[in-house]
């Protein structure tokens, strides 16, 4: 289908261009054909983790070096198709379209290789050459099918390069190849697939109209394509540039074929089944592979149940286990240090003594005493994202959370909010799009996180007695049917419009590379601790000012007149200023209330049953549950989705909770609590 | 013609139509769901998504979405996983 016109790479030009600057290659691949792990095996610890400009997309580079020659390398978003039916795809085009790398790595699982091909078929359409790279060929191996890549390479015309990255083999040999290419000492003849006879005059028909408009860089037969395609972002970019006569005709020939996708995307797997033909060998009939046998249980409805609830088991335990003696154990360690720092200081000022103690090493402390937990979760999510399980336990909770507009991808980082919310929205980037990302943000600080039931678990006996214990569970319970309710309202009336299908590949299990995961953990601490961890303590640093100034006591600090100034709003929810000023240190961390109590009423397991009555303590620890979120997690959500998700998050807890609150006190009142 | 959705675990059929918005048909055709391709049905436990096997891969698909895979049954059994 193409002209000869996108022969435009000859071995002269990309020598030419590679003269001049460090050679780049990009990385292309769908999800889970193992493309970061090959490109974590070149790059090392010469990678640099930002996004792609004004996206929520991660952007990967990164240099390696061979045989003296530096390679810049790009690892592009996965994608399944060059389509423009998600961020990624395309990111990823508009990389090789207009930044033009030297080499596009086309990296495939050759466990499923026909569905992988797809890419690359596309891929050959753009000015770039490509290089196959065949991974997985143990995993193909385990699963019974043997895949011949000399046969390949000459199907295709392009260079193919056997690899297995989790044992770090054929890197060497895609190297070389690299370099080759580069070079200009390698022949580059790609057979690129073909379409319908029919298309191919509608085709030329369109090629003709639009040609003189299409913007320099782009290859005019691509976007022909794309336009009959039915691609989103092409057709409005032509709508724009072509002028309206012109338009209306390719308009009116787009109309009439509007299903021509279904055909370009059919003969596109007619030319990959040629391809493979004679290069794949499968398993025979009634053999089944790993994958298979393993999903007899793991995807069953319920013995795949049973197994997911013994995986979470196990996640909760390793997190009590590992990360919560660990934590106790950090804070431990900044205790003394704060009271090393306070005797040192002892000649300072008041107000120096008390910032370092409280204010600096109490907010780094926080920050400090999250990385275990962090840590364990990240090296769980690895894993489980790793192996494919993860895609499994996405399918198993699809349908529960089916009602709110979310898939079984937000269960995931919903459940650990229960050990604790930062997490939570950071696991939240295994979501792919926006909207069900944003919305799974915004339900996450209502998971009730082990410092808020502490809090709630604390108090309640000091109202209740012995009915503590049913308090807390209709406290947690309701949080969770307020989640599920708010996921509902938010999906039907607030978020609604672009309703994102549930279409979802199972990977083949396979074994996880250490390598990759200890790459993703140290990543992913490092950069919560650079980009969360600075707002967090900041942030402390300033509550803290607002708790001490400008007497040094906290019941007439700045804070304490806040809560003086908002005591109004507490008396709808019969509460005094001093259980305001509770919930507002409860901003820094939710241990923080109990402490506040403690200061501002002194022994408050006695005082506080006589001056809150029953409607006023339910409403007090219904506010203090769904209060807004503590800082770190704020500020998480912050790095993660912006500032307006953010302020959208703010003030949804801050509404809910307070409305909440004074719902709850008021029923109280009038059930004469 | 069934919507993909009436297979039982371990029946066959060929894909003949996609029913919906153009991102939506877009996307299924790119993972192979076009017209002709063999299909099988590996878990269909009556409420909640299938998981389907097309062109070697195994895809998970909403139960809303295995409506709007239409598909042509061609009876036969076949032993699967599942």
């Amino acid at each position: 289908m193409q002209s000869p016109a996108n022969d435009l790479l000859t071995k002269t030009e990309t020598a030419q261009a590679s003269a001049n600057r460090t050679p780049v290659i990009a990385l292309a691949g769908q999800p889970n054909v193992g493309k970061s792990t090959i490109f974590n095996i070149l790059t090392g610890l010469n990678q640099h983790v930002g996004n792609w400009p004004g996206k929520t997309v991660e952007r990967k580079t990164g240099t390696c070096e061979h045989l003296g020659r530096a390679l810049t390398v790009v690892d592009l978003p996965g994608a399944y198709s060059l389509t423009a039916n998600s961020v990624e795809e395309r990111i990823a085009r508009d990389y090789i379209i207009q930044d033009r790398p030297d080499v596009v790595v086309a990296v495939v699982d050759a466990a499923i290789l026909e569905r992988s091909l797809y890419l690359v078929a596309e891929l050959l359409l753009l000015p770039a050459p490509v290089i196959l790279v065949l991974n997985m060929i143990d995993v193909a191996e385990q699963e019974g099918i043997k895949v011949e890549p000399q046969v390949l390479q000459a199907a295709l015309g392009i260079p193919v390069i056997p690899m297995c990255a989790t044992r770090g083999r054929g890197i060497h040999a895609l190297l070389d190849t690299v370099q080759a290419l580069i070079g200009g000492n390698l022949e580059y003849r790609p057979r690129r697939p073909t379409i319908l006879p029919n298309h191919e005059m509608i085709l030329a028909e369109l090629v003709r109209r639009i040609a003189p408009h299409v913007p320099d860089r782009y290859p005019v037969d691509w976007v022909a394509l794309k336009l009959l395609e039915g691609d989103s972002e092409i057709t409005t970019q032509m709508q724009e540039t072509l002028p309206n006569d012109v338009w209306e005709q390719v308009h009116a020939t787009l109309y009439e074929h509007e299903d021509a996708i279904l055909d370009i995307a059919g003969a596109r797997y007619g030319w990959i089944e040629r391809m493979v033909r004679a290069a794949v060998e499968r398993p025979k009939v009634g053999q089944m592979g790993l994958t298979a046998r393993l999903d007899k249980v793991l995807t069953h409805p319920i013995w795949g149940m049973a197994v997911l609830l013994a995986v979470l088991g196990g996640v909760f335990w390793l997190t009590y286990s590992i990360g919560v003696p660990l934590q106790t154990w950090l804070s431990d360690v900044l205790d003394r240090l704060a009271m090393v720092a306070g005797q040192a200081l002892a000649e300072a000022p008041g107000w120096l003594s008390a910032l370092a103690t409280d204010g600096i090493i109490g907010g780094a402390g926080m920050v400090v005493t999250f990385l275990p937990i962090l840590i364990v979760f990240f090296t769980v999510l690895a894993f489980l994202e790793d192996t494919g399980y993860m895609a499994r336990i996405a399918y198993l909770t699809d349908r529960f959370m089916h009602a709110m507009g979310l898939h079984g991808k937000s269960f995931i980082p919903l459940l650990l909010g229960f050990g604790c919310n930062v997490p939570a929205i950071l696991g939240t980037r295994i979501i792919e799009t926006r909207r069900a990302r944003g919305l799974t943000i915004l339900l996450a600080p209502l998971v009730p996180c082990t410092a808020r039931i502490a809090v709630v678990a604390v108090l309640a006996p000091v109202f209740f007695g012995n009915r503590a214990g049913l308090v807390v569970w209709v406290l947690v319970t309701g949080s969770l049917i307020a989640l599920a309710l708010l996921g509902i309202i938010l999906h039907r009336f607030i978020l609604r419009g672009e309703q994102v299908a549930f279409i979802m590949e199972l990977p083949l299990y396979h074994l996880p590379n250490l390598r990759t995961i200890g790459l993703y953990i140290w990543q992913n601490t490092v950069a919560f601790l650079k980009k969360a961890g600075t707002i967090i303590l900041l942030v402390s640093i300033v509550v803290w000012v607002f708790s001490y100034f400008p007497n040094g006591v906290v019941s007439e600090s700045y804070l304490a007149r806040a809560g003086k100034w908002l005591e109004p709003v507490g008396q709808w929810m019969g509460l005094s200023w001093e259980l305001i000023t509770a919930l507002l240190t409860s901003f820094i961390a939710k241990e923080n209330t109990i402490a506040t109590l403690g200061v501002l009423y002194g022994d408050y397991e006695t005082v506080l049953p006589t001056v809150l009555s029953p409607a006023g303590a339910l409403a007090f620890l219904t506010t203090q549950i769904l209060f807004i979120p503590c800082v770190a997690t704020v500020a998480t959500i912050k790095q993660e989705a912006g500032t307006k998700w953010m302020i959208a998050s703010l003030f949804l807890m801050l509404g809910l909770s307070l409305g909440a609150g004074i719902g709850v006190y008021q029923l109280g009142v009038l059930l004469g609590l | 013609m069934v919507p993909i959705s009436q297979l039982q675990a371990g029946q066959q059929g060929y894909v003949r139509a996609l029913h919906g918005g153009r991102g939506f048909v877009a996307r299924l055709a790119a993972l192979g769901f076009t017209p002709g391709a063999p299909v099988t049905m590996v878990r269909n436990p009556g409420f909640g998504p299938v998981i389907v096997s097309i062109r070697g891969t195994q895809i998970a698909l909403g139960r809303g979405e295995a409506h709007h895979v239409l598909v042509m049954q061609n009876g036969r059994e076949h032993a699967v996983a599942g």
